[in-house]
């Protein structure tokens, strides 16, 4: 597999007019300078993405876990049980599930690249390394919003057309929000992998945080000075906010605070993200 | 040209690079030589920017490399073959790093063929062997086809065949009036490809020379002497005012003087010899003398400000990523 090494631009190493003054001439590339924007990361990081099985898979998965057992509930409840609640709501419950993959997918987008060492490649094509991290946040946004609103939306048609004139509660803004919720989920799970830098230590952090609060109120609801947090926290973990989001909560309760908190959370984390990329060695 | 000036990392306690200050100039292939551990690996991540300096600057054509807008246009680096992931392609990583630099996807093809991966372009790089990595990484840097050219101890682990490729590749990119840096801790490998050195060692800069003037300083030529009456042939050579050095065995190694002119002494004062040879110390072993040196000169300075124990302290710093 021996090749000869056949500079590609023999032609253009001809002596430059610096040669004949005695100094040595400098190289000039014959290829168009230009420079160089977020777009040109936003594009590099989508190839990235798509071209990583790993991708294929946690949405491949997400995919199939939302549309599979949404079509399932859908197929198992009647017309009548959709009389105050949105067509989407079968969605609900493969997104408990599918969460999960959005997050991994997340962290990997950042931590597979230190894992593997490939971040030293790409922050020596790109040194402004906010402008690296920015472009993952924006690719791996855009992908789990549109695959998720897809999903949900797909389970909502589906719902609508198998209980034809059940009820008439409009679910075009469970799509938004249920997609948003999820979607910031996996770009917490990105800043928490670009701080952590290590895919097992980010996805496990990240299931700690949507799962703790979950269970913790269970204890903290038995000790009365504990039970105001574990009020909180029943009402903001994250399957909750999921559920509040479908309307089976509390009456007029449609997740948009939780949505909030989460917005909040996510943009601390991005904050830390950004602040530590600069500072650390790689 | 790559310019370092007062480079210095500090991890902790210990100094990786200490104080370093160099010019690599377009044109020549330049050596970065040192032992392992010496600093070189850290050096190039600072020129990269990967690194922090805690002291000094690297300019890359006059700025640092953080400023360069499109930084592969202007350097070209291997530093680690395995700096990819395994799960794409040669040509989807070939391909995201020229986005990323806006270089058309044309040069992705050239480059791949000029390393000669065009038939396993669409093969994940997981199942690449050493050698197909080395070559990744070799089209990696040439993408942009940058004005400087860095590579981490390139030959490292290939075959012979491959080693040759990398030499003559290194070679052409130099003639074509390219800069070109390349670390290595075989001095034999520098011999072959370097016209200009930079040695270091304990992450001081211990020579910035031309390979010729190194040659000539470093590398001790001396004559061998074998003869059954020692101790008056080495009066004899004294005498002649010559430096003659036991070597154990009975061997004298003469320097300062030529075989013939031993030879002719001898016969004078009628002593047998029974070899008379003219000896060249080979570059390897100018090069651990030289880095030995920066050893003992560092253990006695950490010693008379009273640091015993951690005589080669700066050492375990430089792997330290």
């Amino acid at each position: 597999m021996t090749t000869p090494p056949s500079p590609p631009q023999q032609p253009y190493a001809a002596p430059g007019p610096q040669a004949a003054s005695g100094t040595p001439y400098t190289y000039t590339s014959p290829i168009p300078v230009v420079r160089t924007h977020l777009g040109h990361a936003l594009a590099s990081e989508w190839t990235k993405i798509k071209s990583v099985r790993s991708t294929m898979w946690t949405l491949g998965v997400f995919l199939g876990l939302v549309i599979g057992i949404g079509f399932l509930v859908a197929a198992q409840t009647g017309d009548q049980e959709y009389g105050d609640v949105p067509y989407t709501l079968p969605a609900f419950f493969g997104l408990i599930l599918g969460q999960i993959c959005l997050i991994t997918l997340g962290v990997l987008v950042v931590s597979s690249e230190y894992g593997t060492g490939m971040i030293r490649t790409t922050f020596t094509a790109s040194p402004q390394r906010h402008r690296v991290l920015t472009a993952k946040l924006l690719v791996f946004f855009a992908v789990a919003f549109v695959v998720s609103a897809l999903a949900i939306a797909l389970v909502g048609l589906f719902t609508e057309a198998t209980h034809s004139g059940a009820g008439g509660v409009a679910w075009g803004g469970t799509v938004v929000k249920g997609a948003l919720y999820v979607s910031l989920l996996g770009v917490l799970a990105l800043a928490v992998g670009s701080m952590l830098r290590h895919s097992a230590g980010a996805i496990t952090a990240m299931l700690g945080l949507v799962l703790v609060p979950a269970i913790m109120p269970a204890f903290l609801l038995l000790s009365q000075s504990l039970r105001p947090v574990g009020e909180k926290m029943l009402d903001y973990n994250a399957p909750n906010a999921l559920a509040k989001i479908f309307h089976m909560g509390e009456a007029n309760e449609t997740g948009t605070a939780q949505l909030v908190l989460l917005a909040v959370v996510t943009a601390a984390a991005i904050a830390g993200a950004f602040a530590l990329l600069e500072r650390r060695d790689v | 040209m790559i310019e370092v000036e007062g480079l210095t990392k500090r991890y902790g306690e210990k100094v990786a690079v200490n104080g370093l200050t160099f010019t690599v100039r377009p044109g020549v292939v330049t050596g970065f030589l040192g032992p392992n551990g010496s600093g070189k690996s850290t050096t190039m991540r600072m020129v990269l920017g990967l690194d922090r300096p805690s002291a000094g600057a690297v300019r890359i054509d006059g700025l640092p490399y953080g400023r360069l807008q499109d930084p592969l246009r202007h350097v070209g680096a291997l530093l680690d073959a395995k700096a990819l992931h395994g799960g794409r392609s040669a040509f989807h990583h070939l391909l995201a790093l020229a986005q990323s630099n806006g270089i058309p996807r044309s040069r992705v093809d050239e480059v791949l063929d000029t390393v000669g991966l065009t038939a396993v372009a669409r093969k994940k790089a997981r199942g690449f062997s050493l050698g197909m990595g080395q070559r990744l990484g070799i089209a990696g840097a040439l993408l942009g086809d940058p004005r400087i050219l860095m590579f981490d101890e390139p030959v490292n682990g290939l075959d012979p065949e491959g080693i040759h490729w990398i030499r003559t590749l290194m070679k052409s990119l130099a003639a074509q009036g390219r800069t070109v840096f390349v670390s290595s801790h075989l001095m034999s490998e520098m011999a072959l490809t370097a016209d200009h050195l930079v040695v270091i060692g304990q992450g001081r800069l211990l020579a910035d020379t031309s390979m010729a003037d190194f040659i000539r300083h470093n590398a001790r030529s001396y004559v061998r002497v074998r003869s059954p009456q020692r101790e008056q042939l080495l009066d004899v050579l004294r005498a002649a005012g010559t430096v003659p050095v036991e070597a154990g065995g009975g061997v004298l190694e003469v320097d300062g003087a030529a075989a013939e002119r031993i030879g002719e002494l001898a016969a004078r004062h009628g002593i047998v010899l029974h070899e008379l040879s003219p000896r060249q110390a080979s570059l390897e072993e100018a090069f651990m003398r030289l880095t030995a040196e920066s050893v003992e000169y560092h253990a006695r300075a950490e010693t008379s400000s009273g640091g015993w124990g951690d005589a080669g302290g700066g050492r375990g710093g430089g792997k330290v990523t």
